[in-house]
């Protein structure tokens, strides 16, 4: 061996061996392309397209504010509130508002209203809703005002006639419909007047003892991260009695739609490459099959073990790069149609640009994608060996053991890595590759299993064809495992997609159906609450909900009086729960918005001493107080001591009557309340006579129209629920022609073998008839054990990943069963169609080649 | 003439159901450099099975075989392939010409393997040589049985090898293309003065050689010398 020195062949002659094996194998690998095409498209597409959407529902957040962040307080900026509002640049706009008694001349009628005395500016975002529309515009530079729409129809007003806030009259502009920033729904909203900043001295109504909020509006500069605004100065604000809210807190406040979304969408991306990967597992192990010849001949010719797998190896990650390239180009083209297309229903102008950031991805990712899928089939070149090009039956391998071992280790790595960088969580990677790993192993079982069965009570009465079919199911290179798998796992994620599209879709449908309120009663008072309902009743609406409410302020905090807390400087406690005036209910029962994180929901106080209540998250942690803490609360000079028996996390977003604090039945029963009533009316026209009959019989009597709210809120759902049904779509196509791809690819398994039975005389009805019973037993095995495997996923998604409760739908059952077995059975047919058209020697001439 | 094979004590082993099926005990024999040598004897006998193993495709369960000087069963695998790229060639029964690629680039691989520069150039004449010069840029599914083999016999001689194996090289073809192929066979090792190893159980074929071995059941059953016609 002296003589010997390794071979001379660099890495140029591997990409030429490489190039010269590809060229004349490209219509083989286009099944293998296609999958890495369509994966990094998904992808690119699905991230890119969701990132404008969040981008759009940001927008749609600012619109519900007016602004990217407003400081509010109930008394003028003080010198350290100012400094802090200089640093940020001063603001934008300001707004200064009160509930006051306003008067209209014309029916010599008056009504609590809340004051907004805005500057030129506001909104930033979204519009002011007015009728008509020059209204929003005018009233500042006319001195007019703007005043709710509900209430120029209970009082019959109309613009131009004119209304007298304290000591000054205006004429009316206009009447409002919507306002950014007054779409939340709280028991203490009353209708609002709009009137310019600069009148709002004049009206003389500033006196010491109002109820004043002071709010400055302010726009973000670009790139500015309120995370970490609101982390700098929200403390400094609190310690001076203001308040910084940024839009975040509004879309938080939307519910975790908005969450569950971007969560769907990155799972949709993630499913999308998955299958991806799915398809080029199972494009290069039945092309690495039909190249095993080739590669014992190369190396008895003398190649290495190295330079073989090198060849294809170099092969596959050019395919990777080259595919990863087309599927990123094919992705942002689906990103510049995506918005082309759905542009009625997008609220922004979505920039599309090429990112190079995005192309490199793309490369990346079809490289380290093709490479840890292939890697499988890649390693049986290693352990060819050069006898099998003679006649002779080479050993079988066993060495490829601890090696594949390796690989799959290597693979989990690599997918846990990548599942961890598109869903952004640890946790959500390991459970998610998790499930795929136990459903690889089951649906390997299952094909063990079914090949096992067959094998055992081989059914030998049957006929020639169903006989031959199943007899495919186990003999010598038998596709059994691979199409189990690949169809298994097809069906597994596309079904996980119809089950977790349903759980979001249910969540969107939620927010508004016939129980949901769109009118609100406010200021209802006990003995008026049976005449309320009748009216209601005679005009043919449901009376939906009746809410009693006893207003109250908190006296102490464990033991610590207000002022106390108020003069520690240290205390950490929010300024608001110790001037706010709560608006508390009390019932036996939790509602569907509300859910106990903490503690134990008490809902009778049997004639305790300390009363046991329910507060909200927000309240618990801006009190400072746990489960076990005591507050007293003062309702109209009586002090009632309570204990903190249970947290609430209540959903804000929901349409209904949601509370901070919450008593158990027995205990306000008797003290000073009014109650809001709710109801659904039908069209404008039934609401208006409605409203109208109420207000002329209970003219105290407050009417909140949450129409125009429930149709902006039924807007974003509708996008919502649009987009997730567009990206579900997108993701199950991708899993379908990648489906088509792993079928299609066991077209050259079973070739041969046709071809022979033809040549021995099998006729076509036989061949189509042995493919069909083989296609539909794998076909219907596959699908089956998938969507049962995705049941179990998608309950498991819904309660950890969701926080939903899961309602699975038939429809993966009825629909997707029946059409992946078809799919599965027509693809398989379609692969003997060149055996049945042609004459068997040139079939095996060309598969050859 | 030095030894250019030397086989000792072969004993091949293969697993069979429950049962352990011998194919191949005590063979020893060794080949002269330029010697051309046939192996033959009926199906079953062992004879592919000993061919495998000489080229170094196979290990033996025991027993030796030096191959150009070099004891192959201690070498690992690569080493193997490496001293086939530089002292061995084959023909194969099937021919087994690499389906992706054209008749001049599989006759060049053997010897782009060893990094020779102007392997394709090589190849062209090599393939002209056997009456293969309009074909060179044919892949083989457009090539004839015959044709095919010539390229195997090109590719063979490509690495200018210091013995060659040649199993059944007319098996496939019919009578008339499978004695040019011999012909040509005969003719180019004579040129280039390799030891040559033909596996048949054609006895005309194995009578042109200088020395004919016979197996029956996996044993050396006779070894004759063939009278020079």
């Amino acid at each position: 061996m002296k003589d010997l020195k390794s071979s001379g062949t660099g890495i140029s002659w591997l990409i030429l061996m490489a190039w010269r094996d590809l060229r004349s194998n490209a219509g083989k690998l286009f099944l293998f392309m296609s999958s890495i095409i369509i994966g990094i498209a998904a992808l690119v597409a699905i991230q890119s397209f969701g990132n404008n959407l969040t981008a759009s529902i940001d927008l749609q957040s600012r619109a519900l504010m007016g602004a990217d962040y407003v400081i509010d307080s109930n008394h003028p900026a003080n010198e350290e509130v100012v400094r802090i509002m200089d640093s940020l640049g001063g603001p934008d706009s300001r707004e200064i508002n009160f509930a006051s008694m306003v008067v209209f001349p014309k029916r010599s009628s008056s009504k609590l209203v809340q004051v907004v005395g805005t500057e030129q500016g506001f909104p930033f975002y979204g519009e002011l809703e007015t009728d008509p529309p020059a209204a929003a515009r005018d009233y500042l530079v006319n001195s007019s005002a703007l005043v709710d729409a509900t209430v120029m129809l209970q009082q019959n007003l109309r613009p131009g006639d004119s209304i007298k806030v304290g000591n000054i009259s205006l004429p009316i502009e206009g009447a409002l419909k919507a306002v950014p920033g007054r779409s939340a729904l709280s028991s203490s909203v009353a209708p609002a007047v709009f009137i310019p900043y600069d009148k709002i001295t004049q009206t003389g109504l500033l006196q010491r003892g109002s109820r004043l909020e002071y709010k400055y509006y302010f726009v973000a500069k670009a790139g500015q991260d309120l995370e970490v605004l609101y982390e700098a100065i929200d403390h400094r604000l609190d310690a001076e009695g203001a308040d910084l809210d940024t839009h975040l807190d509004e879309s938080r406040r939307l519910g975790r739609r908005y969450n569950n979304f971007g969560k769907f969408l990155n799972i949709v991306a993630f499913i999308a490459l998955l299958l991806g990967c799915v398809g080029i597992a199972s494009a290069v192990h039945v092309y690495i099959q039909g190249k095993l010849k080739s590669i014992a001949v190369l190396k008895c010719l003398g190649a290495s073990r190295r330079q073989t797998f090198k060849i294809f190896l170099i092969q596959v990650a050019g395919l990777g790069a080259v595919g990863g390239f087309l599927g990123t180009l094919l992705g942002v083209g689906l990103q510049i149609a995506a918005p082309v297309l759905l542009e009625e229903y997008l609220p922004v102008e979505v920039d599309v640009s090429l990112s190079f950031p995005a192309i490199s991805l793309g490369l990346i990712l079809g490289v380290l994608m093709s490479i840890a899928f292939a890697l499988i089939p890649l390693m049986r070149t290693w352990y060819v060996s050069p006898l099998s090009v003679l006649r002779v039956q080479a050993e079988n391998e066993s060495r490829t053991g601890k090696a594949q071992l390796a690989v799959l280790g290597l693979i989990f790595l690599f997918l846990v890595l990548l599942a961890r960088q598109i869903l952004g969580s640890w946790e959500y990677a390991f459970f998610f590759i998790l499930s795929l790993v136990v459903s690889f192993s089951l649906l390997y079982w299952v094909a063990r299993i079914l090949m096992w069965t067959v094998r055992r009570y081989f059914p030998e009465q049957l006929g020639f064809a169903i006989r031959q079919s199943l007899l495919n199911l186990f003999r010598p290179q038998n596709q059994t495992s691979v199409l189990l798998l690949s169809v298994g796992v097809g069906a597994f994620l596309i079904s996980t997609l119809f089950f977790s599209r349903d759980i979001l879709l249910s969540k969107v449908a939620l927010g508004n159906d016939e129980n949901s309120p769109n009118i609100i009663l406010l200021d209802v008072q006990t003995d008026q609450v049976n005449a309320v309902e009748n009216t209601i009743n005679e005009n043919k609406v449901p009376v939906l909900s009746n809410v009693p409410i006893v207003t109250m302020r908190v006296d102490e905090i464990n033991g610590r009086s207000v002022n106390e807390i108020r003069n520690d400087t240290t205390s950490n406690i929010g300024r608001w729960v110790l001037n706010h005036e709560f608006r508390v209910t009390y019932r036996d029962s939790l509602i569907p918005s509300e859910t106990i994180i903490s503690g134990e929901w008490i809902g009778n106080s049997e004639k305790r001493e300390v009363i046991p209540i329910s507060v909200a998250e927000n309240f618990a942690s801006d009190a400072r107080v746990e489960v076990g803490d005591r507050v007293t609360f003062n309702v109209q000079g009586v002090r009632i001591p309570t204990e903190i028996a249970s947290i609430r996390e209540v959903d804000w977003g929901r349409i209904q009557l949601n509370f901070s604090v919450l008593f158990p039945k027995g205990v306000l029963e008797d003290a000073p309340k009014f109650h809001v009533v709710s109801t659904r009316t039908g069209g404008d026209e039934s609401s208006a006579i409605l409203q109208r009959e109420l207000v002329s019989k209970y003219p105290n009597v407050s009417i909140i129209d949450l129409r125009q709210i429930l149709s902006l809120l039924e807007g974003i759902l509708e996008k919502i629920g649009l987009v997730i049904r567009f990206m579900a779509l997108l993701s199950i196509l991708t899993g379908i022609i990648v489906l088509i791809g792993a079928v299609r690819t066991s077209k050259y398994q079973r070739i041969r073998e046709s071809v022979l039975l033809r040549t021995l005389g099998a006729k076509n009805s036989q061949l189509l008839r042995i493919s069909f019973y083989e296609y539909a037993f794998l076909g219907v095995l596959g699908s089956l054990t998938g969507i049962l495997l995705s049941l179990v996923g998608s309950f498991l998604l819904a309660r950890f990943v969701f926080e939903e409760p899961f309602v699975p739908s038939a429809e993966p059952f009825l629909i997707l069963l029946p059409l992946l077995t078809l799919l599965v059975i027509a693809i398989g047919m379609l692969n003997s169609r060149s055996v049945l058209n042609s004459p068997p020697l040139q079939i095996l001439r060309s598969e050859n080649r | 003439m030095s030894k250019i094979l030397n086989v000792s004590k072969l004993r091949k082993t293969y697993q069979s159901g429950s049962g352990t099926l011998t194919v191949l005990d005590d063979i020893t024999f060794s080949l002269e450099s330029g010697e051309t040598f046939a192996i033959v004897g009926p199906s079953g006998s062992g004879k592919t099975t000993l061919l495998g193993l000489c080229a170094g495709l196979d290990r033996p369960d025991s027993g030796t075989i030096e191959l150009c000087g070099v004891e192959i069963d201690t070498l690992d695998e690569d080493k193997r392939a490496l001293l086939r790229n530089r002292k061995v060639g084959f023909i194969f029964q099937d021919f087994q010409l690499l389906p992706t690629l054209t008749a001049m680039e599989n006759v060049a691989v053997p010897l782009e393997l060893q990094g020779v520069k102007n392997a394709q150039s090589r190849a062209v004449t090599l393939l002209e040589k056997v009456g293969l010069g309009a074909r060179v840029h044919h892949y083989p599914s457009q090539l004839s049985g015959g044709e095919q083999q010539r390229v195997a016999l090109a590719r063979a001689f490509s690495n200018t090898p210091e013995i060659l194996f040649a199993d059944e090289p007319t098996g496939e073809l019919d009578e008339e293309t499978g004695q040019k192929i011999i012909e040509l066979l005969f003719d180019l090792n004579k040129e280039a003065g390799t030891t040559l190893v033909i596996i048949t159980h054609d006895m005309d074929l194995a009578r042109k050689t200088q020395r004919i071995l016979r197996l029956k059941g996996g044993k050396i059953h006779r070894e004759e010398k063939v009278e020079v016609q």
